[in-house]
């Protein structure tokens, strides 16, 4: 099954309408892929689909899960934790607080990831990590902090190439086949509701990550965010994109001191 | 198997977009493709390998300098323009917005594969239909048949190399028992055939 680009409009116009859920913005070729998806997951056509939106209770919730991307890993690219260790850190730390921002933090497993490096770096205990996402589901599966065994193995191999010199399995407690993330490590941490489509700044922060959150935004939601993020971070803050992102604009790009190229990261110089 | 008849070259004239799709044992016939494009050409092409995300491959740099063609990894949200090749970074799956330009996604990985063929030629199926050209090359599983499928009933042209010649045959084959195929090539024909491409897709007949 498989939603034509003319009713993807119609469809977009539906949840604005009844949900007040701006969709605008968003990629259209990965909202076709995301919203066919759906469609077939449920054997639903573009009638029934709308029928949904509109009359069944819970199924917008499912919906914007399904259709928004929540795949995510800690230590994803083990190569950007060791830009942030070497390139970053030592900057931060001259701060007297850390307040960090993992925009777009689906399960919560960045979030985590930051913690660790964070505290590896004895910088933990002053600081502050909020992990904000559009999706309730998804944060209260990040506030617990309960990860399948599986994948933890997956996670070590990126943590081991980051070159700790210590053992991840230090940061978990594993019972039967899930690991729990260590109380110490959720305690200096806040996962909240944020939309960057339609929410605003709500703190000022030294670090904010913002990875592979853009790439499913057209140029002027890209555009929109990148100015959100650039007014939510403090003079000589750091900013982090996915590696293919980009912060668009020259005028934005005045406003930035590249940092590492390759990882993109960036700090606020003006 | 039909080669490639009036019917075919009707269908050729103003296409607008050229897709490569390889995994193993495909980057040679690939790399003598892309030798063969003209630095003039038409139209845009997408090259989608399968490779690992976690080692640096630059294969689009030792390539650019011994093709005609220019050739980049495709950048988030670029106008697909010709005459360039953009290859799929590794580790994102590549769409194609209504206006053209690329997007990258990094969702699950389909057919355990990302960038998946399946993923990109369903999405430049839905843009660009029967305006689209695409060739399926050597590989190891079965990634690109339903794509090749989507393309094929989008009404657009879908060339298979000839399991014959290709190193590892389970890719084009695949392809080939769902029926997604107008033509079957070999690699010399497929060589030619890029060569004279521009002809193909500029001259009606």
């Amino acid at each position: 099954m498989s939603i034509s680009f003319e009713n993807l409009e119609k469809l977009i116009d539906l949840v604005n309408n009844v949900h007040g859920f701006d969709l605008n913005g968003y990629s259209r070729a990965s909202l076709k892929r995301r919203v066919s998806r759906i469609m077939d997951l449920f054997h639903l056509d573009f009638t029934d689909i709308k029928d949904n939106l509109v009359n069944t209770p819970g199924f917008f919730n499912m919906f914007l899960i399904e259709v928004t991307v929540n795949v995510t890993e800690m230590f994803r690219d083990p190569t950007f934790f060791i830009a942030l260790r070497e390139e970053v850190l030592p900057y931060l730390a001259t701060f007297p607080y850390i307040k960090v921002w993992s925009a777009g933090c689906s399960t919560g497993e960045e979030v985590y990831s930051l913690v660790i490096v964070l505290k590896k770096q004895g910088l933990y205990d002053r600081s502050f990590i909020y992990g904000t996402d559009i999706n309730h589901n998804v944060l209260e599966k990040a506030k617990q902090g309960i990860i399948d065994l599986k994948k933890m193995k997956e996670y070590s191999d990126n943590y081991m190439q980051t070159q700790a010199d210590d053992s991840f399995s230090e940061y978990y407690t594993a019972r039967y086949d899930a690991a729990t993330i260590h109380h110490d490590l959720r305690k200096n941490v806040l996962f909240s509701i944020h939309n960057l489509v339609s929410d605003g700044v709500f703190n000022e922060f030294q670090l904010i990550t913002c990875r592979n959150v853009l790439i499913y935004f057209n140029p002027p939601l890209q555009q929109h965010v990148l100015t959100l993020l650039y007014e939510s971070l403090a003079l000589f803050g750091f900013l982090c994109l996915g590696a293919r992102e980009t912060l668009r604009s020259d005028k934005l790009k005045d406003k930035f001191r590249l940092v590492n190229k390759k990882q993109n990261i960036y700090q606020k110089i003006a | 198997m039909r080669k490639i008849d009036q019917q075919i070259r009707g269908k050729l004239h103003g296409i607008e977009l050229l897709l490569l799709a390889c995994s193993a044992g495909g980057f040679k016939v690939l790399f003598d493709i892309l030798k063969a494009l003209p630095g003039n050409l038409a139209i845009g092409v997408l090259v989608i390998i399968h490779r690992n995300a976690k080692y640096e491959t630059n294969i689009e740099v030792s390539m650019t300098a011994k093709c005609d063609i220019p050739i980049k990894v495709a950048e988030e949200k670029e106008l697909i323009k010709p005459p360039m090749v953009y290859f799929a970074p590794p580790g994102y799956h590549l769409l194609v917005e209504p206006d053209h330009s690329i997007s990258l996604d990094i969702s699950e990985p389909v057919n355990f594969c990302r960038p998946s063929i399946d993923v990109t030629m369903q999405s430049v199926a839905d843009v660009y239909g029967p305006s689209t050209i695409a060739i399926l090359l050597s590989g190891a599983n079965q990634d690109g048949a339903q794509g090749m499928t989507a393309i094929q009933q989008a009404g657009g042209v879908c060339i298979v190399q000839d399991p014959e010649c290709a190193e590892i045959k389970t890719m084009p084959e695949a392809a080939i028992a769902l029926g997604a195929v107008d033509i079957i090539l070999t690699n010399e024909e497929l060589v030619t055939f890029c060569k004279e491409l521009n002809k193909h897709i500029l001259t009606r007949n």
